[in-house]
C-alpha cells in the first residue's frame, strides 16, 4: 500500500476521520462545516420550520440546518382574505430570525438542486450539506403540463393559482381589483387530494364577499373536478346560499382540460368557459425536493413514510412531513406542524439509539373564513393504528353547527398562535 | 494503537447518549401529544393571545375542563371535537405536562 501512515496524517491534519460518517467527506463546497449529529430540513413552511424549532427544543445537541429559497414565511391560511380585501400579503408575512436568534437554527437560504441518500448529502447551487437525518418538507407542486395551455410562465401569470402566498395572490387580488362589476370569476378545482381541500371554497367566499361589497352584478363559478364539494360541504353551500344569494355557482364533474389566456377561457369535458378573471389550480404532487430525494413512490405524486418517524419507506435516514406525504390526512398546514412535531420527537430518539413513541396523537383544526368576519371548522385528533399502520381519526371530531363571529375570532387566534409556534 | 475509526465511532455513539439523557426526566410521551394544542395554545400552552393559556395551567382545572368538554358539560365550538378524541389517561397526562410548563 503506497499512501503511509505520515500521509494520512498530513491529509488528515484537522483530526476528521474520512469514512466514519456518512457524509461527512472532502467536499470543500461544505456550506457549514458539519462537526456533530445534524439534521438538514428542506422548506421552512409550517412543517419545515415547525421540525426545526422543535429538534432544537428538544434535542439541544442536535444541530439543525433550514435551507429555504424565499426570504421570508408568507401563510397560505388566511391568504384567502386578501382576495376579499381584509387582510393584506404583509399581515401574513414572518421573518425567519427568531429561529436562528431563539433556537439557534442554522438558515440557509437557497434552492436544493439534488439529494444523494446514500451519501448523505444536500446540493445546493452554492454547495452542499452533509446530513444524518433529513427531512423533506416541500409542500406541493403544481402538475401544468396536466392542462393544455398553462405550461409557461407567461400564462401562469396570467391564469395564477395563487395557491402559495406572496406574489400571486396580489396579482390575483389585483386582477379582480381590475375586473368590471358583471364579470365572472372562474376558480377550478382539481381532482383530490390537493393542498387544502377546503381552500377552494372558502376562496369563492372571499371573492363573493368582494363582489358583494364593491361590484355586487358580478359573479362566481366554481368548476370542481370532484362529484361533490371536498370538505365542509353544508357550511359552504350554506354560506354561498345566505351570504352571497345568486351569486356563487357550484359545478361538480367540471375538471378543467385546457385554458386560453387571451380569451381567459377554461375548457372542460363539456363546454367552453369564458371568464374575466380566471383562477386555474394545477393537479398538485409532492414537491420537487420530494422528487429530487426518490421518495415519491405512491401515484408517481406522493411520498410512503412510516407513520411513527416520517421516515420514508424508500430511503432510510429520509423524513417526509406535510404535504408531501401519502395519507388519508388533509393536506392542512396544522397538519404539517403536528406530524412535524412527531417527526422531530422520533429523530430525537434516533440519533440517541432510542425507538419513536410507538402511539403518537395529532390533532388537526382547520378554519374556513366565509366573510371577513364569519368562519367555520373542522376539528379531529388522529391516533396510530398498528394494524393499519395508519393515522387515523379518533371519536368525536367533526364540524362546526354554523358559521359565526366568534368562530372568526377563534380563527384569527387559531392564525396568530400557530405562526408563533412555527415561527417565533 | 486503537484504530481511528473505532474512537471516532466511539465519539459518535457518545455525544448523541447524553443528548437522550437530557430528555430521560420528561415524560416525552406527554410532551408529544400535548404538542399539537400549541397550533391554538401556542408552544407549550403559552398562548399568545385570545385562547386560553395552558401553561402552568392547574392540573385539576384541566382535566375537569376537558372532561366537561367530553361530556358535553361545558358546550364548546371546537373543544369537544378535540377532548372526545383523547382517553381519560391521555388527558391525565397532558394535566401534567401542562402544568409545568413556565408561564411566558
Amino acid at each position: 500500500m503506497s499512501f503511509d501512515r505520515r500521509e494520512f496524517l498530513k491529509v488528515t491534519a484537522a483530526g476528521v476521520v474520512i469514512g466514519a460518517f456518512p457524509g461527512i467527506g472532502w467536499s470543500a463546497s461544505e456550506i457549514i462545516p458539519k462537526k456533530g449529529p445534524r439534521v438538514v430540513v428542506i422548506g421552512a413552511g409550517f412543517g419545515g420550520a415547525t421540525a426545526a424549532k422543535y429538534l432544537r427544543m428538544w434535542g439541544q445537541n442536535i444541530e439543525v440546518v433550514l435551507v429555504e429559497r424565499n426570504p421570508a414565511f408568507i401563510s397560505c391560511p388566511m391568504s384567502n382574505l386578501v382576495l376579499g380585501g381584509s387582510k393584506t400579503i404583509k399581515d401574513l408575512t414572518t421573518h425567519y430570525d427568531a429561529l436562528e436568534k431563539k433556537y439557534g437554527v442554522k438558515l440557509v437560504q437557497g434552492e436544493v438542486t439534488g439529494v444523494d441518500p446514500q451519501k448523505q448529502i444536500v446540493t445546493l447551487g452554492k454547495g452542499q450539506l452533509s446530513y444524518d437525518r433529513l427531512i423533506v418538507a416541500p409542500g406541493v407542486d403544481f402538475m401544468f403540463e396536466q392542462i393544455e395551455g398553462l405550461n409557461t410562465q407567461d400564462v401562469q401569470e396570467k391564469i395564477p393559482h395563487a395557491w402559495k402566498a406572496g406574489p400571486q395572490t396580489v396579482n390575483l387580488r389585483r386582477q379582480l381589483e381590475a375586473m368590471k362589476d358583471g364579470g365572472v370569476f372562474v376558480v377550478s378545482i382539481p381532482k383530490a387530494p390537493y393542498r387544502c381541500p377546503p381552500g377552494p371554497y372558502e376562496r369563492a367566499c372571499q371573492v363573493a364577499f368582494y363582489f358583494k361589497h364593491n361590484k355586487p352584478k358580478s359573479k362566481v363559478l366554481i368548476l370542481d373536478a370532484n362529484p361533490d364539494i371536498v370538505s365542509k360541504k353544508g357550511l359552504f353551500t350554506k354560506a354561498w346560499a345566505e351570504l352571497y344569494p345568486g351569486m356563487v355557482e357550484y359545478r361538480p364533474n367540471a375538471a378543467v382540460v385546457k385554458v386560453d389566456a387571451a380569451g381567459k377561457i377554461a375548457r372542460t369535458e363539456f363546454e367552453d368557459i369564458k371568464a374575466d378573471v380566471l383562477n386555474v389550480l394545477p393537479p398538485m404532487k409532492a414537491g420537487k425536493a420530494a422528487e429530487l430525494a426518490g421518495v415519491i413512490s405512491v401515484d408517481n405524486r406522493w411520498c410512503a413514510v412510516d407513520f411513527l418517524s416520517y421516515e420514508s419507506r424508500v430511503h432510510k435516514n429520509v423524513h417526509v412531513i406535510g404535504d408531501s406525504v401519502s395519507a388519508a390526512l388533509p393536506k392542512s398546514g396544522h397538519m404539517a406542524s403536528s406530524q412535524a412535531k412527531i417527526c422531530a420527537a422520533a429523530i430525537v430518539e434516533l440519533l440517541s439509539g432510542g425507538q419513536p413513541d410507538p402511539n403518537p396523537v395529532i390533532a388537526n383544526t382547520c378554519y374556513s373564513m366565509v366573510s371577513d368576519k364569519e368562519a367555520m371548522h373542522v376539528a379531529n385528533v388522529y391516533k396510530y393504528n398498528s394494524e393499519k399502520q395508519t393515522m387515523v381519526a379518533a371519536e368525536g371530531g367533526g364540524v362546526s353547527d354554523k358559521a359565526s363571529d366568534i368562530e372568526g375570532i377563534y380563527a384569527s387566534d387559531w392564525a396568530r398562535n400557530i405562526w408563533a409556534d412555527v415561527l417565533l | 494503537m486503537i484504530p481511528k475509526r473505532t474512537l471516532s465511532m466511539a465519539w459518535m455513539l457518545g455525544l448523541p447518549l447524553l443528548a437522550g439523557m437530557a430528555q430521560a426526566d420528561v415524560d416525552t410521551h406527554a410532551r408529544n401529544i400535548s404538542a399539537s394544542c400549541a397550533a391554538c395554545h401556542g408552544t407549550n400552552g403559552n398562548s399568545v393571545g385570545g385562547t386560553p393559556v395552558l401553561a402552568g395551567l392547574d392540573r385539576a382545572h384541566f382535566i375537569k375542563q376537558m372532561l366537561d368538554f367530553k361530556s358535553g358539560a361545558r358546550p364548546a365550538t371546537v373543544m369537544h371535537q378535540h377532548a372526545k378524541g383523547y382517553t381519560d389517561e391521555e388527558i391525565e397526562k397532558m394535566a401534567d405536562f401542562f402544568a409545568a410548563q413556565k408561564r411566558k
